[in-house]
């Protein structure tokens, strides 16, 4: 459904943007329908700037993103709005995706110029069947202000409103951090039964373990670019990148302590321009050799 | 004993009343312990650290007292307090990114703060590049402006200037939190060195994060609602918790290797109280699925068993 080629995003950076800063480099990877795609990484590895590439918030600079076998990424304002018919994004922050002079539910009104000539029942009855989907009681979340609601409540909304646009994509960036803990495992479990009903997500996300819980395919970002991509089970199962090892034993577990000795986090890669080669070790298992990733054990 | 809260009670002075963010707060810490003081945001965690060693002008100390070390911490006197702080209590904040001055080398920083406690820099710089040497920070970064310093290095910088003078207690609040997997490790295993060091003798890490602090805390306290639910060593927490909100909370977190195609893991319905009026008794008795009657009365912070702590009347029976 989505695919991904080769695309890249270079930000001119320094004083008079004279020097290139790749942020993006040779990534490639698809969601198809009813799949939740987890790409992970640190602060800095791109992950979100590939969302908002996705989104069209982002210029690509080079490759091309496919959406349907349309390119989406260099998209004029008439198709784009067409575009986001199917493809809605929900970002980290809930609090600040809301006016808080206005009542909450007011972004569900903001989508209705989508449905032209839709009477003000049939309407309703769309946002109660959206509120029911993302499991809100309408009774308590409708003719609120943002802040009368909790941080899951909010969130749920906005997947809720981008559900009312009937969408095939979500690009969920970073939607469970701002969450505690009791409620966040509720709105991941949501993004769960909505896959089911053939939605596909492109779940952004640092904390592995969350990415782990969700998702039918992982791809780890490290400084613009994929060290390892694949099913979940095979990425977290048996991880063959230095980088993806070192990013599971930092993990902080509930039942194991970590072992002995803190693993060093690989050497800075060169920031070539050279991406590395992406190797298929397994069926369905990517690994990045060559570049700057040093060897893989395989 | 180290540290010793007895019956504290902070409270936020706001127009539409007093927020109750900490009530009735009774507990202690040892020598050499490091101990997480765990919840949701809004239970009171980070009030209750900031408390013992700076009140905002919206707080208000309304009963209880607070022993460090056999003396009285004045809490409630902002001037009075000045003496402990630094030299017996020290913070790690929340953001410790910004609680160097952009404007001011790091060293700058350091060296003012040194001064303003009557302690000459030169006596204590060999120390202070030495402990920034043991966190892996060059020389340099006394040279250096914050901006030039990523988010871990800075929060190590931060680390080693307030815990110069060997405080007996240190509150690191959230300071993990904002870090990538890799540097929290890092930051998190530095403060168990800190305390083997004997730089500091004991620890409050408050976090929201219970995976964190199993690594590294060897007791953890969970606050729910601005009270005390249960305090127990770090395994007992995470293994065989008493109190039924410690048990949903563990319950619901998501670990590496845990599927939600095979295991489906459940949130608490509900939401905390609003602190402004709490209920009476229990305050998880909404979300509670074996309140009772006897809920409406408040259960006390009773020991069940020699380290293990819980306010729970089904716990305790």
């Amino acid at each position: 459904m989505l695919t991904l080629e080769g695309v890249t995003k270079v930000y001119k950076v320094g004083t008079f943007g004279g020097k290139r800063l790749r942020a993006v480099n040779e990534v490639s990877f698809q969601v198809a329908p009813g799949q939740v795609v987890s790409l992970i990484g640190e602060s800095g590895s791109g992950k979100s700037t590939i969302g908002r590439m996705v989104l069209g918030l982002s210029r690509v600079t080079e490759g091309t993103i496919t959406f349907e076998g349309q390119d989406v990424s260099r998209l004029e304002s008439g198709r784009r709005r067409a575009y986001y018919g199917d493809v809605q994004g929900v970002f980290q922050d809930p609090f600040s995706s809301y006016n808080p002079i206005f009542k909450a539910d007011r972004v569900f009104t903001l989508v209705k110029g989508f449905f032209p000539g839709i009477g003000r029942s049939e309407w309703d009855e769309k946002v109660q069947h959206a509120l029911n989907a993302v499991r809100l009681e309408p009774g308590t979340c409708l003719d609120k202000y943002p802040h009368q609601l909790s941080g899951g409540q909010l969130q749920r909304m906005l997947i809720a409103r981008a559900l009312l646009l009937d969408i095939k994509l979500l690009v969920a960036d970073e939607i469970i951090s701002m969450l505690d803990a009791s409620t966040r495992i509720d709105v991941l479990n949501l993004l769960g039964d909505l896959k089911q009903r053939g939605l596909g997500v492109l779940f952004i996300t640092h904390d592995l373990s969350l990415g782990n819980y969700i998702s039918d395919r992982t791809v780890i970002l490290r400084h613009g670019e994929v060290v390892e991509a694949g099913a979940t089970s095979k990425v977290f199962g048996n991880p063959l990148h230095p980088y993806t090892k070192m990013l599971l034993s930092s993990v902080p577990q509930l039942h194991t302590k970590w072992g002995a000795g803190t693993p060093r986090p690989a050497a800075e890669p060169a920031n070539g321009d050279v991406a590395p080669r992406l190797v298929e070790v397994e069926p369905d298992h990517l690994v990045a050799t060559g570049g700057d990733g040093g060897e893989v054990a395989a | 004993m180290s540290l010793r809260v007895d019956d504290l009670s902070v409270y936020y002075r706001t127009l539409r009343g007093d927020v109750k963010a900490v009530d009735g707060a009774t507990f202690s810490i040892d020598d050499g312990e490091i101990m997480g003081l765990a919840g949701e945001s809004g239970c009171g965690k980070s009030s209750l650290g900031k408390s013992l060693i700076r009140m905002d002008a919206r707080m208000k100390h309304v009963a209880g007292r607070v022993e460090l070390d056999g003396r009285e911490l004045p809490i409630a006197d902002d001037a009075k307090m000045n003496e402990f702080r630094f030299r017996d209590v020290s913070i790690v904040p929340q953001y410790s990114m910004s609680a160097l001055t952009p404007t001011r080398k790091v060293g700058t920083v350091a060296h003012e703060l040194l001064e303003s406690r009557d302690v000459p820099f030169d006596k204590v710089k060999r120390e202070l590049v030495r402990r920034l040497t043991l966190v892996g920070l060059s020389e340099d970064v006394l040279d250096r402006y914050p901006i030039e310093l990523s988010g871990g290095m800075k929060q190590r910088t931060v680390m080693v200037i307030s815990t110069l003078l060997d405080p007996s207690l240190l509150i690191a609040d959230e300071i993990t939190s904002a870090l990538d997997v890799s540097s929290q490790r890092a930051v998190g295993e530095l403060l168990v060195e800190f305390r083997d060091r004997e730089f500091v003798k004991s620890m409050i890490v408050i976090t929201h994060d219970l995976a964190i602090l199993y690594q590294i805390a060897d007791t953890i306290l969970v606050m729910y609602a601005g009270k005390l639910a249960e305090k127990a060593p770090a395994e007992t927490i995470v293994r065989s918790p008493r109190h039924p909100y410690t048990q949903l909370l563990i319950s619901s977190l998501p670990e590496v290797g845990v599927r939600f195609d095979e295991t489906r893991l459940a949130g608490i319905p509900g939401k905390p109280p609003s602190l402004l009026a709490p209920p009476a008794g229990c305050r998880f008795r909404d979300r509670c699925p074996l309140a009772f009657a006897k809920c409406e009365e408040a259960p006390p912070f009773v020991e069940l068993e020699p380290g293990h702590e819980v306010a729970c009347w089904k716990a305790a029976a």
